[in-house]
């Protein structure tokens, strides 16, 4: 039996890299997500066809392979990433793309009413979006925003692909090293679903920010 | 002699294969209360519509305030109107929804000021002071830390009232707006409409169900059917002494319905 706080050690060092890259992974999704999302409805249609592109193309293929393309395919082209910017950037378009449609869909839900208030009121087009109908769609984002985070997090697995050493390749690790299943990959299952708690807890607190006064009829 | 604050000049309005409206003119002049009266489906609501720029028309001309609506000049060539100048338009118009459409995430007074503060760019103090005067002009001075949710729809019809006129705009559209309140909170709404009748020189265009209103708030009643005017005149010729078929069943029939005239 080996030093098992050593072992837990690295496993921890490998929940950092599985943290940093759902966070960072998570704004990156965000900004895609409200571009595209956006994009979608825009008045312009280049502008449209171009958000439809990326969000058909990122939900068509597999994360694997674009983040094989990401890392190994990128250089080619002159743009080398580090692993965690390759992973970042992978997992966030890739959850981007899944995002955007749930922004497309909460704008789009948002009641025709209100939209004739903004023009009757005589507010510009980005004033009606930025005052009145986004605040009223983001509280109907949330609770899927929130799932779109827990699976980016459980998504972070496959950059071991690209040398990251993120939780899961260090259970990998330890077992190799002590022949131990159980105990590394108990503690990751541990690990993954506090992180998965974090978020979930995060978002409906969130949600209830967002909503307060929201209650009864619009 | 005054020129009509607005003008409508053979006025198409085509959805898809039904024509709304068909040929219509009519003018209106400065202060003057107009009440639209007709079945569903006569265009009465549409015209409201189209001149709050709801709508798009599909034919003919609109001017407002002495500009045309739709159309903008360019050197000798006449072009649609595009955003910049419907925003310029606009700023002649306010409206009063059938269903309130206050902003749900809002509070009364932030309902109110928002318009003003960002369209207007008034200083949010202004705005707010402004705010609590037409509030109080409506009788609810004690709501504007309120939620609409918290509200009851005459309450929420007089804050959309005191939202629109807080952009102090020189016409303002009624949509049939006691039509989605239940009856004991129709009075209220009404109160408020016939104060601000006898007390500004707004102009005014209301469509309703509410005859007698019509009756009492109106300087003319315009009779619409099938996207025409059949009919027009005082209140007291087209509810007394009605001249066209037409009109005369369609008040027999409301009044058939409980409806005082």
């Amino acid at each position: 039996m080996g030093d098992w706080s050593g072992y837990l050690a690295l496993i921890l060092q490998g929940a950092l890299v599985t943290a940093q890259l759902t966070v960072m992974g998570s704004a990156l999704a965000l900004v895609a997500a409200f571009a595209a999302g956006l994009g979608r409805i825009a008045p312009l249609a280049p502008v449209r066809w171009l958000a439809t592109v990326y969000i058909e193309f990122f939900r068509g293929t597999s994360i694997f392979v674009q983040l094989f393309w990401v890392y190994f395919v990128l250089p080619f082209a002159g743009i080398s990433l580090s692993p965690l910017m390759a992973g970042v950037l992978a997992l966030g378009l890739n959850v981007g793309a899944y995002a955007a449609e749930v922004v497309r869909g909460a704008i789009l839900s948002v009641p025709k009413d209100q939209y004739e208030a903004t023009i009757a009121l005589n507010l510009t087009k980005l004033q009606r979006m930025r005052h009145v109908i986004l605040p009223q769609a983001l509280p109907l984002m949330l609770p899927t925003f929130g799932n779109n985070a827990i699976e980016l997090l459980k998504a972070t697995a496959v950059v071991s692909l690209i040398s990251l050493t993120d939780m899961t390749f260090q259970a990998q690790v330890v077992r190799a090293q002590t022949g131990s299943t159980l105990i590394p990959f108990a503690t990751i299952l541990i690990l993954y679903f506090a992180m998965a708690m974090i978020i979930t807890t995060g978002v409906r607190a969130l949600e209830r920010r967002l909503t307060r006064g929201l209650d009864g009829v619009r | 002699m005054t020129a009509p604050i607005i003008r409508i000049d053979r006025l198409d309005k085509v959805f898809g294969t039904l024509k709304v409206l068909d040929g219509l003119s009519f003018d209106v002049m400065p202060g003057e209360k107009l009440a639209l009266i007709g079945p569903s489906g006569s265009g009465k609501t549409t015209i409201l519509r189209i001149l709050m720029t709801l709508e798009t028309i599909s034919g003919g001309h609109i001017e407002v305030c002495g500009e045309q609506l739709y159309h903008m000049r360019r050197g000798d060539r006449e072009l649609p109107a595009d955003e910049a100048h419907l925003h310029h338009m606009r700023s002649h118009i306010g409206m009063v929804f059938q269903h309130f459409n206050l902003f749900p995430h809002k509070s009364v007074l932030d309902n109110i000021t928002l318009a003003p503060v960002l369209t207007k760019g008034e200083p949010k103090a202004k705005a707010e002071a402004r705010a609590r005067e037409l509030l109080e002009m409506v009788g609810l001075s004690d709501k504007a830390g309120a939620m609409p949710s918290q509200l009851s729809g005459g309450q929420k019809q007089r804050v959309a009232i005191a939202r629109a006129l807080a952009l102090q705009p020189r016409i303002m559209l009624f949509d049939e707006v006691t039509s989605a309140l239940d009856p004991e909170l129709v009075e209220e709404v009404l109160l408020v409409m016939k104060r601000l009748a006898a007390e500004t020189d707004m102009t005014m265009l209301l469509v309703t169900h509410e005859m007698g209103f019509a009756h009492e708030f109106a300087d003319r009643v315009l009779f619409f059917d099938k996207g025409r005017i059949v009919e027009q005149g005082p209140p007291d010729q087209i509810f007394r002494n009605p001249t066209q078929e037409r009109t005369q069943t369609f008040l027999r029939k409301i009044i058939a319905a409980g409806h005082r005239v």
